[in-house]
């Protein structure tokens, strides 16, 4: 999607390509800084928020009360696929060069589900309610792309 | 104390284009011009100027300084910029001529959508640490939302179909659209999906648009209109941005804000929704209680046309026109912002 910058000349206006990017830096706060260095050492934490139900990833702040949330739960590398979408012709930065599935996937143990990538291979082979199980990046920097994405657990 | 009346008084549209080779102050200018000659009006006569459109679809921070040419600041004018819709722009007005500062106040937005790849710049919008860094895009989004909505049984493909078939018919006599493909609702269901599952009909087309409104007060309005579109409720309500904690099948931000600007309390005849994706619109309808006998999108919507950052204001534009030519008298407006219906708008506006 990224290559349609070129030049070109239309209705006598020319057409320059230009390319905007942000390349920041800056920190994530307290809360986050734990969950992101857990991921880089494959560990899954979690927050717990005040009805009870445990956000992966973790809330900084209720999304019901707007309370700052501070009780981790760790939880296992396994998960269930809540919905799904299938993406046939993977674009720049996405997590995986052929095509796969995004879906929401509750991990066990928490109640709220994460978007992520599942190496299905072919979209019949994924459905709501398909186990999955982390893949862990071979580098990891400290960021959500630590998990390279999720694999059928069983090989489906 | 209570509110002021204030009412939509003039409307004006840019036909929807590809590829616009315009500038922004281009594509504004004429507009401008256009809404003020229709209501009769010279540019010192109004007293607040409000724009909306977002920079990182220009590719330019600050884009929109530049944009005051469009409108010209000398003498000196009052005016803001939100990096929203430009609905956003008109619920700023409003408030803005509720404080009893100005009488009159003008909106304008802009959306060049199909110079840069608008479903990666969306993806922007999205959280930063846990979501932007997969790049999965609106579609995407939609998809897991549509997903989860015809497993739930809230909505099938054949009414997402439907919607589409609809609006792109509607969209055929509306002159600021593109006219889409005149596809049967079998047809429709049998093409391929894009992102499934959806399909290329489920998913509003991007274009290059701009368009201008006009709000007035109290007797400042009743002057400048014949049948003015007298705002009596609008809202706007926000739902988490954390994708995974709301509810897919549902919108209760669009629930909350459609009771508080008023929508129950009488018939809605049209309804002019901005859904950028078939199931929304059914999820819009559903969430806001709106009744079979309500015309949704005559001007065939969002769907046939989405100059984003101007799509929401269309649907003022439309809503108000159908007031002031008399088809209507009870009519909605509402603009959505975020991914999957993660804000939402809502404005009654009636005539007299």
């Amino acid at each position: 999607m990224s290559g349609t910058s070129s030049h070109s000349l239309k209705n006598g206006v020319f057409v320059a390509p230009l390319e905007v990017a942000f390349p920041y830096k800056r920190t994530v706060g307290t809360l986050l800084s734990r969950f992101f260095t857990s991921l880089q050492q494959c560990r899954l934490e979690g927050t717990r928020g005040s009805d009870g139900r445990v956000y992966f990833p973790p809330a900084e702040f209720d999304p019901l009360t707007g309370a700052q949330l501070d009780e981790w739960v760790t939880l296992p590398d396994t998960g269930t696929v809540t919905t799904w979408a299938w993406q046939a012709i993977p674009e720049d930065g996405q997590p995986l060069a052929h095509p796969f599935a995004w879906a929401l996937i509750t991990l066990d143990g928490a109640d709220v589900p994460i978007l992520h990538a599942v190496d299905a291979l072919r979209s019949d082979r994924i459905a709501t309610g398909t186990r999955v199980k982390v893949r862990w990046a071979q580098e990891r920097i400290g960021g959500i792309t630590d998990i390279a994405c999720f694999d059928l657990l069983g090989g489906a | 104390m209570g509110l002021r009346d204030i009412a939509i008084v003039g409307t004006a549209q840019r036909p929807s284009e590809i590829n616009s080779t315009f500038t922004s102050v281009e594509l504004l200018l004429p507009i401008i011009q256009e809404v003020l000659t229709k209501v009769g009006i010279e540019r010192q006569d109004i007293g607040f100027w409000c724009h909306g459109s977002c920079d990182y679809m220009s590719g330019q921070p600050f884009s929109f300084v530049a944009a005051v040419d469009a409108i010209g600041a000398w003498p000196p004018i009052i005016e803001s910029h939100v990096e929203a819709d430009g609905a956003f722009a008109l619920y700023e007005a409003w408030v803005k001529l509720q404080t009893g500062e100005v009488d009159v106040a003008l909106v304008f937005s802009n959306g060049k959508t199909t110079s840069g790849p608008i479903n990666r710049i969306l993806n922007l919008q999205t959280d930063p640490y846990m979501v932007a860094p997969l790049w999965p895009g609106f579609d995407v989004l939609s998809a897991l939302q549509a997903r989860a909505c015809l497993e739930a049984g809230v909505v099938t493909q054949r009414q997402m179909a439907e919607v589409a078939w609809r609006s792109q018919r509607d969209g055929k006599n509306n002159p600021f659209t593109l006219s889409g493909t005149e596809m049967s609702v079998d047809e429709l269901l049998s093409q391929p999906f894009t992102v499934d599952p959806l399909r290329a009909h489920d998913c509003a087309i991007p274009v290059d648009g701009a368009n201008a409104i006009i709000l007035a007060a109290g007797d400042a309005a009743r002057r400048l209109a014949k049948r003015p579109a007298w705002i009596r409720g609008i809202d706007h309500r926000i739902d988490t941005q954390r994708l995974g904690a709301r509810s897919m099948i549902e919108s209760s931000s669009a629930t909350i804000a459609a009771q508080k600007a008023g929508v129950g309390k009488d018939r809605i005849d049209v309804a002019e929704l901005h859904a950028p994706y078939t199931h929304q619109e059914l999820l819009l309808r559903q969430a806001m209680g709106l009744s079979e006998s309500t015309h949704i999108n005559p001007s065939g919507g969002a769907l046939v046309a989405n100059p984003a950052m101007a799509a929401g204001l269309a649907r003022f534009a439309e809503a108000a026109e159908s007031v002031f030519s008399g088809s209507a008298d009870r009519v909605l407006a509402h603009c959505t912002s975020g991914p999957l219906l993660q804000q939402n708008l809502v404005c009654v506006m009636e005539g007299e």
